[in-house]
């Protein structure tokens, strides 16, 4: 029918719209008179929602902005900034600070930081260079679906199966050779039993590891082949090329996705609750010592924690745990828009 | 040497100089490939680690969680302590609350996203809604989990099951109009253009032709989405809490697979940890055979 389509009438449907039937009949086959009505009236609607869809998101988080606040106000108004400082968590006595949950959750994250963001380069590094083409993919997703695996599968298996090995084989050793050594014994002091902020450290490490890794990679895979070619020319071996030519081309993403992993460390819950301990006291500085983290300090105590100051704490800790996450977040993108600013100065 | 003319000394002087200059080239060109060499490996070993870990779950989970699994499992109660049991109620309660949350959270998730790649791209909502988007996805489910107890459960003065079909559905959402935005983006505008040419209204043509385009990259979002909250565990804790009987009743209490299995883990009793290590293998399965099949819809197209 298209083909037949004389070119005379469309102008003129355009500027009057009342094509009479027949003529209607002869130009298109089906006449779609309704749907051409209904169209401004249903564009409307549809458009209505769509932007009620992007407004509610706001309202979500003003509302859990809003909310948090309201329900941790009482301990707000009670201990004020000085709640980030204190130690002292005691639900019998109704004393709370949450500084012990904060240094756990920090702790953890930069342990799991320090062991995920080199290895996860390596990984990138593979993938991207390394790595037969045929072998890409596979192992590409088996990286991935080490993110997929369910957080209460990572804390159980941490409890029962990973927290045994990690005593018998790393920290009894460790203790064994560092117990003499002056700063090192403090970091290996307390119980070597395999639970504390070593192994949640270690954990959130092998649960961040695939966030790092597949942005790190899909950042290296990006980079102009052209960039990397010249370098290869120039008789720059794999590793000059990623140091000096990749990465640096690369840096902002590295970072985003660094962040990402941090963001991730920093809010997860189940995993951790296992294997930190859960312990309310700050007394030493070891990372074999069961601590206690924000996250699992709500898992544990929330539901059972009556209504008055206990839950005002924990929901305060909540709202300082929201504001991390807000805060590295913001970090992250604040330092990609720079960097992004002075790579394109530079060039 | 004064005897010879210039012009041997210099390159008598040059070959001397090249050879030593070669010297420390090749020097320099052994350490750098000794470098490389090494960070190669350290490569390869980071990989190595990676699938280490992998390949370790998943072996304690099918080893541990099939001695656990029995027809038993599927089918009974889960049991108190020190008696025979299953996770049937715990299974029907996951699959429930899920079911719930992806039906909740899609339609908002998508019509947000298209929001987002077809009404407003550029605007102050559109970057403002993108930002909060991008915070809501990093926020700890936890938080989740707080708010809705704060909203909801403190207001009715009961866990319930849609407590937890709410926190669920508000985790589906930020991932879905991740998806739905970026998939309708690849969507080519001259597609769009060829269907407005057509006089197709604009609801029409979002409905009928780039989300149908971006089908499979939607599904595959909501998909993930779904194995996202299939094992999430923090915002169940004060929602839906837990329940130890079958129920069907959205406004009780209500149990689910990662909430038992957290019980059950935690506890000194050999049956329970005995019937998480089967949550856990099945859980894992559900989630783990989701992401493949996602990967598989997108590689279809």
């Amino acid at each position: 029918m298209s083909s037949t389509l004389p070119a005379r009438p469309m102008p003129q449907s355009r500027v009057d719209g009342n094509l009479d039937e027949t003529k209607r009949r002869v130009m298109t086959q089906p006449p779609p008179l309704k749907t051409a009505r209904s169209g401004p009236m249903a564009d409307r609607i549809f458009g209505w929602l769509a932007k009620g869809a992007a407004l509610f998101t706001l309202a979500l988080l003003i509302a859990i902005l809003v909310s948090l606040t309201i329900s941790a106000w009482p301990a707000i108004s009670k201990y004020g900034l000085g709640f980030l400082t204190s130690t002292t968590w005691d639900p019998v006595k109704e004393e709370y600070g949450g500084l012990v949950m904060i240094y756990g959750t920090l702790m953890t994250s930069f342990i799991a930081l320090l062991i995920a963001v080199p290895v996860s380069f390596g990984i990138a590094l593979f993938l991207t260079e390394l790595s037969p083409a045929w072998l890409k993919r596979p192992l590409g997703t088996a990286i991935e679906l080490l993110a997929a695996v369910p957080s209460i599968v990572y804390g159980m298996w941490g409890l029962l199966v990973f927290s045994p090995v990690l005593s018998t084989y790393v920290q009894q050793p460790l203790q064994a050779a560092f117990g003499d050594v002056p700063v090192l014994k403090a970091l290996f002091s307390g119980p070597p039993v395999g639970i504390g902020i070593l192994s949640a450290g270690i954990i959130l490490a092998i649960m961040i590891i695939p966030f790092i890794a597949a942005v790190m990679r899909d950042v290296f895979e990006v980079t102009p082949p052209l960039l990397k070619e010249s370098a290869y020319g120039l008789g720059a071996t794999t590793w000059e090329v990623v140091s000096k030519v990749v990465l640096p081309y690369t840096k902002a993403g590295v970072v985003g996705g660094i962040m990402l992993g941090l963001g991730r460390a920093i809010g997860e819950t189940m995993a951790v609750t296992f294997v930190i301990g859960n312990f309310n006291q700050l007394d030493s500085l070891s990372l074999f010592q069961a601590a206690n983290s924000i996250t699992s300090a709500l898992a544990n105590e929330f539901a059972e924690a009556g209504e008055g100051l206990h839950q005002a704490a924990l929901m305060y800790l909540g709202l300082v745990l929201f504001f991390i996450t807000f805060v590295v977040l913001i970090l992250s993108k604040l330092l990609l828009s720079q960097l992004k600013k002075g790579e394109g100065a530079k060039t | 040497m004064t005897n010879h003319s210039p012009a041997n000394t210099s390159a008598g002087d040059l070959l001397m100089q090249s050879q030593a200059l070669q010297a420390t080239r090749q020097a320099k060109f052994a350490q750098r490939k000794v470098v490389n060499r090494v960070a190669l490996s350290l490569s390869l070993m980071a990989m190595a680690f990676g699938l280490f870990w992998l390949f370790w779950i998943l072996f304690e989970t099918i080893r541990l969680g099939i001695g656990g699994l029995s027809f038993a499992t599927l089918t009974q109660m889960t049991p108190p302590p020190n008696d025979e049991g299953g996770l049937a109620n715990a299974m029907y309660g996951s699959f429930l609350m899920v079911m719930l949350a992806t039906f909740v959270g899609t339609p908002i998730g998508v019509m947000a996203g298209i929001y987002l790649a077809e009404f407003d791209t550029k605007g102050w909502l559109a970057t403002v809604t993108r930002f909060v988007n991008d915070i809501l996805l990093s926020a700890p489910s936890i938080v989740i989990g707080l708010f809705v107890y704060a909203i909801i459960v403190s207001r009715f003065k009961s866990f319930s099951g849609w407590a937890g079909v709410i926190a669920l559905a508000l985790i589906v959402i930020p991932v879905v109009i991740r998806t739905t935005e970026n998939m309708l983006q690849l969507i080519p505008s001259g597609l769009r253009e060829a269907a407005y040419a057509l006089g197709a209204p604009k609801w029409k043509v979002i409905l009928s032709i780039t989300l149908k385009a971006a089908r499979a990259g939607v599904v595959t979002g909501v998909m993930l989405a779904v194995a996202r909250i299939a094992g999430e565990t923090a915002p169940l804790l004060f929602t839906a809490l837990n329940n130890q009987f079958w129920t069907s009743s959205l406004s009780e209490p209500m149990a689910s697979l990662p909430v038992t299995i957290f019980k059950f883990a935690m506890s000194p009793y050999e049956n329970w940890q005995k019937l998480a290590w089967a949550g856990v293998f099945l859980i894992t399965m559900t989630v783990l055979g989701l992401n493949i099949l996602a990967r598989v819809v997108t590689r279809a197209r």
